[in-house]
Parts: structure tokens; sequence; C-alpha cells
């Protein structure tokens, strides 16, 4: 028993990051309204881990174009995209969860921020990413979760 | 404006920036180049069918003691460059026994504002050549030596040199040769075709965010009339065909070849993007 406790917590460690069976596949996400009902995962989102996925130059990397005051400790924040201050006053949780996983379906397609969670994507992806998302369903779900703290 | 009035000028200006806290370095910077007295334009009208009213060299979008590299030419980097270029112009090489110099003489002479207008439509090859792709088929066909592979050091120093002797010189190029004009039509496709996961464009930042900061790096309008550039943060000569591909593997992207006629395409329309404005060869960047 104890030998196959370990072997799961072994296999969840090895397929974090990986989609889970229970994500919603990106191709069936849909948008309407400007906003995504469910969560992607059915787990609530950490906005600890949030802060961490969104300023991470290999995740989220989200502060090369947008600027979080709150986050002032981490250097060089862009200005291609509105601040993030306050972002959780003018969206609901549903929204935000849009706009981060294709803001061109949620805002418009001429919107210059990368889909996190879509394969709605540019073309010649780079082979090892085809059919790849930038963010995992859970880490989608934790940077909307840490936007909602983002109140003015 | 002299170099100490300049740096005062930029410190000045860091200072509104940090007291407002605004981004009042986001705009290029109002200030003008001279290179070993050549005045070089920086700034100069678009031309008809673009979104801007003005094209802006990348100096322009620079920090002050990037500026300063670039305007003092002993202090720029990018010259050594072009040294070695010129002592590879007087070198005997290939099995014809020649040098460049053999045919061509004094490049001061006969390079002289040859660079500001390529790409150029080459009947035999039935495209456009760049300088390098020029520089090859010469020694190829008239020197009997090997053709350089890309972004050999003495393919960027050669380049280098040819196209510095255009310092200062507008850049215009000709799209009413051969099949220019379709190759530059291909060039404004891919241009704003995004491409990889990240879904960019070369318009999304060059053109619909010039002047906005991804990070710590100013969005520039993505001239090309400084190429090839010394750039800081690799410590060397950037050449525009790995310049191409680093922004594009950038989008996440598989890259296309240096040279291949994808990014000759994309040359071509980036060079006529910037006409009107000075070669600057070897620019300075970060």
């Amino acid at each position: 028993m104890k030998r196959a406790l370990a072997a799961t917590i072994v296999a969840a460690l090895m397929s974090a990051g990986a989609a889970r069976s229970e994500d919603a596949p990106p191709q069936d996400v849909k948008i309407a309204d400007m906003a995504v009902k469910a969560s992607l995962t059915g787990t609530p989102g950490s906005p600890e881990e949030g802060a961490k996925t969104l300023a991470n130059r290999s995740l989220g990397n989200c502060l090369a174009c947008h600027a979080v005051q709150a986050l002032s400790d981490e250097q060089f924040h862009g200005n291609v995209g509105p601040p993030l201050d306050g972002v959780a006053d003018r969206w609901s949780v549903e929204q935000l969860r849009a706009i981060v996983v294709d803001s061109k379906q949620a805002l418009n397609d001429e919107s210059m921020m990368p889909g996190f969670y879509t394969l709605n994507v540019g073309k010649n992806v780079r082979k090892n990413l085809v059919g790849k998302t930038i963010l995992t369903a859970q880490q989608v779900e934790d940077v909307v979760a840490y936007l909602a703290t983002l109140k003015e | 404006m002299n170099r100490r009035l300049f740096a005062a000028h930029s410190a000045l200006l860091l200072i509104v920036a940090s007291i407002t806290g605004k981004a009042v370095l986001a705009d290029p910077v109002d200030d003008s180049l001279q290179i070993d007295g050549t005045e070089i334009i920086t700034r100069a009208p678009a031309p008809e069918g673009l979104p801007f009213d003005q094209v802006l060299s990348g100096w322009l979008f620079r920090e002050a003691e990037t500026r300063a590299t670039e305007a003092d030419s002993f202090a720029n980097p990018g010259m050594l460059a072009v040294e070695r270029g010129a002592e590879i112009w007087n070198t005997v090489e290939g099995t014809m026994g020649k040098s460049c110099a053999s045919c061509h003489q004094d490049a001061a002479k006969t390079m002289k504002d040859v660079g500001a207008h390529y790409p150029k439509w080459d009947a035999a090859s039935g495209k456009p050549l760049n300088v390098e792709l020029r520089i090859n088929k010469c020694r190829v066909d008239n020197m009997g030596a090997e053709p350089y592979k890309f972004d050999d050091p003495n393919q960027l120093a050669l380049t280098s040199y040819i196209k510095h002797q255009s310092l200062g010189t507008p850049v215009g190029i000709d799209l009413s040769q051969g099949q220019m004009q379709s190759w530059w039509d291909r060039g404004k496709e891919l241009y704003y075709t995004r491409t990889g996961q990240l879904n960019l464009a070369c318009a999304s930042c060059h053109e619909g965010a010039t002047g906005k900061y991804i990070r710590a790096d100013h969005l520039s309008q993505g001239q090309v009339n400084g190429f090839p550039t010394y750039r800081f943060n690799t410590a060397g000569m950037v050449s525009l065909h790995n310049r191409f591909r680093g922004c594009i593997r950038d989008t996440r992207a598989e890259m296309p070849a240096a040279f291949s006629d994808e990014l000759m395409a994309l040359e071509v329309y980036v060079t006529w993007r910037g006409t009107g404005l000075s070669v600057e060869t070897p620019s300075v960047r970060q």
C-alpha cells in the first residue's frame, strides 16, 4: 500500500505541468459573451502560484507587456498592454479567464496578446510545441486567481 | 550637440522620468546624429503606404550610452569588423588569384553608396541579391573561391566594410527591376503574418507597438539601415538574417533558413520600409 501510494505521488509529480485527464482540452474551451464560465480544471486556482506563473519569463511572462504595482520587486515591467492594477474591478473572473485563454477571441482579433490556452496560434509553430498550449489549465486558473486579487 | 551637453540632456531626461514615474523615455529621442562629420538621417518622410508619418532609425530608441557609442567611430566596436573587412578586400583568395581589389580597386570609390541600394535584382540568379549573396556570387564566379557560409566572421566583416562605404547615404531600392515588386509583395505578406505559439507578426511589435516597452526592450520600427550591427548583448556583429531568425524564434516558430526566398523577400520589403534613412553600418544597438 505504502509503495503504491509512493508510486502515485511520483506519477503525480511527473505529470505536474502536463495536461491532466480532468482538464478541459483547449479545443473544448468555449468563449461565449467574452467569458469562459467554468473552471478549466475544477481545482480552485492559487493566487500565490498565479503570481509566480505571471512573472516567470518562460511561463506567463505577463510583465513583458503589463505592469503590476504589487510585483514592483520584479524588474522591467512592459507597457505594450494596459497595467493590471485594478484589473479585477474591470473584468469578472469569467472574463479574465477568457482573456487569458485566448484574447483574440475574447477581445478582438488584432489583440497582440498571445492566447495562453488555445491551439489557435501562428504559423510554423516550433515542432516541439505543436499541439501544446503556453500554460497548463491549472496555471491559467492560478493566474486568473491572482488577477482576481488585483483590485483598487 | 557636443558630447557633454548630450550627456547632460540624457541625465535630465532620466531625472524627469524618475520624478514623474511616466514613460518619458518611451518616445524616440529628439536628437541628431553625426558620425565622423557625416550627417546621418535618422528621421525621414515615410514612403507612401506605411502607417507612419516618419520612418525612424532604431538609434533614436536606444539609450544615451548606446547612441554615444555609435556616434563616435573610435568607440564603436563595430569598426573593428569594418577594418577587418578592408583587409579581406585586399586579400587574394581562390583559384583565379584575385582579391576584391583586383577588379574593384579602391572600395571608397567603387563601393561608395552601393550598399544603400541593396537588395538588388540579379537577372542571372532570377532573384534579388543582398550584399552577402552578391559577395558569394563574386567569390564563386570571379575568384574561384568558396562562398562564405552564413555568418562566417569574414562574411560579416566584408559585408560591414562594403555597407560602411554608404555611411550617410539614404536607403533606396529599385523595385522596378525584374521581379522585385513580387518579392516586395511576398515580403509584405510575411511581415503581417503571425507566427509561432506566441502568434506574433513583425508588425505586432514594430508597427503596432513602436515606442512601447517589452520588458526593458524599447520597441523600434525594426529598421534595417544599420546592419550588420554591433550588439552589446552578444558583444559582436549581428547580420540582418541572424536578427530576422532571432525575432522569429522568439515567437516560438521554426526559423526559415538564412538567405531563403522567404527571408530575402522579407529583406526587400523591410529595407523598403526604411527608405530615406541613412545607412548607419556598423550601427550600435543593445
